[in-house]
């Protein structure tokens, strides 16, 4: 690809999703943007990035950012996370919250809806320590397409087989055709809906629980430190976040705290001075 | 290193298993068929067992059935590998007293994957 054409392409994505483009990626470009090349009926990416730089198809823009997005999930994904909800949060939360409240969890790249789905299965199993508190979820995406497959709640013979216990599949999936539907009911306390991690988290209102991720390493650590920072304010001083295994919260926020020997889990740091700005 | 006996009445599947097995650190042995599947486990128990569903002699859940009333045969973890897709077989297997259930088509990933959801790795 020319070296302009890749350039504008990577400010586009800076800008639009808060990706980096590193020259070593560029082999993603022909598979993910191919595609969108044919439809629009050019010969190729090049092509493609070449007419995009003389009109401003902002339609055409966003295709593109969300082509460039790498949706990789599965059910339970890491496992640990999943434990520590299970061992750490739903029995603080029971005792710090009061009765009748709700609790909050955002699932803030949900992908596909396997994350959010792990967590409803684990709430309805512990049912009896949860001891009638409800928690809602929201799962959003920047993609489109992922929020309208997880909405739907329909997955394939391999999707569940990763990660997902048999006896969860049974017990919350129905067979349609060759494929798996969630059951309904597990739907009830998710709202699923698309949102940039880039945009102001003022509308969402304030969480328990954040699961974000597997998604910062996308970013660069400006924006990565600034989501981090957001994502605190936007909780509850008691509250939980859980990161990917390849991520952390040092060196870019003094807002959380790694707790000791929980993998991948956060909390959000007591002291008054903590900068959350 | 833990033992797991592969059931399969192909020999391409059996050797395909097998090799995924081996790089997972297990030490495998295999059978063709139910029968044969249970005399070998009246001589040595092995810790995990991976089955086919239809096989001739006796097919995979009659073995299942057989294996649960022997003596020591509730320790093996048994994960069925079939190409059975649906409630019905999933749930019977279940009920029969089976850990994990593949669906075929599997690779390595899924084989992985099941086999530590039933605690095996
Ligand atoms: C690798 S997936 C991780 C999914 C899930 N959290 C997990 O760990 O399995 C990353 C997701 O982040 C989403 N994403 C990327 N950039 C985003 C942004 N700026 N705002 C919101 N979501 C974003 C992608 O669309 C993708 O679905």
């Amino acid at each position: 690809m020319q070296t302009e054409n890749f350039q504008f392409l990577a400010d586009l994505l800076m800008k639009k999703s808060g990706h980096l483009l590193a020259p070593e990626k560029g082999y993603l470009l022909d598979s993910r943007l191919g595609p969108i090349a044919r439809k629009e009926g050019v010969d190729s990416v090049d092509e493609l990035v070449r007419s995009m730089r003389t009109r401003n198809d902002e339609r055409l823009n966003w295709a593109i950012t969300e082509a460039m997005t790498t949706n990789e999930t599965f059910f339970f994904r890491d496992r640990t996370p999943f434990d520590l909800f299970k061992a750490e949060v739903i029995p603080h939360l029971v005792e710090n919250r009061r009765p009748g409240v709700k609790a909050r969890i955002w699932c803030a790249a949900a992908s596909a809806g396997q994350e959010p789905y792990s967590l409803a299965m684990i709430l309805r199993e512990e049912r009896t320590a949860l001891r009638g508190m409800q928690m809602d979820i929201l799962a959003s995406d920047i993609s489109e397409k992922v929020i309208e497959k997880a909405k739907a709640g329909i997955y394939s013979q391999f999707e569940v087989q990763r990660g997902l216990p048999v006896q969860l599949l049974v017990k919350y999936f129905q067979k349609d055709g060759d494929m798996w539907k969630v059951d309904p009911s597990l739907r009830q306390n998710i709202a699923f809906r698309t949102f940039n991690l880039l945009e102001s988290f003022r509308t969402l209102g304030t969480f328990d629980v954040v699961f974000c991720r597997n998604v910062l390493i996308y970013f660069n650590q400006e924006t990565k430190r600034d989501i981090l920072n957001r994502i605190a304010e936007r909780m509850a001083p008691d509250g939980f976040l859980f990161l990917g295994a390849a991520e952390t919260v040092l060196g870019l926020s003094d807002a959380f705290e790694p707790v000791a020997g929980k993998r991948g889990l956060y909390r959000r740091k007591q002291m008054a001075q903590a900068k959350v700005a | 290193m833990k033992q797991c006996l592969v059931v399969d009445d192909s020999r391409v599947i059996r050797k395909v298993a097998r090799r995924i097995l081996e790089d997972m650190e297990f030490n495998c042995a295999e059978a063709e068929d139910g029968a044969q599947a249970l005399s070998q486990c009246q001589k040595t128990m092995p810790d995990a067992i991976l089955l086919d569903w239809n096989m001739p002699v006796m097919n995979g859940i009659d073995f299942l059935k057989a294996l649960r009333r022997e003596s020591g045969g509730d320790q093996p973890v048994v994960v069925f590998c079939t190409t059975e897709n649906d409630m019905g077989h999933i749930t019977e297997a279940l009920r029969a007293g089976a850990n994990e259930y593949i669906m075929k088509p599997f690779d390595s990933e899924i084989l992985n994957a099941k086999f530590s959801e039933a605690g095996l790795v």
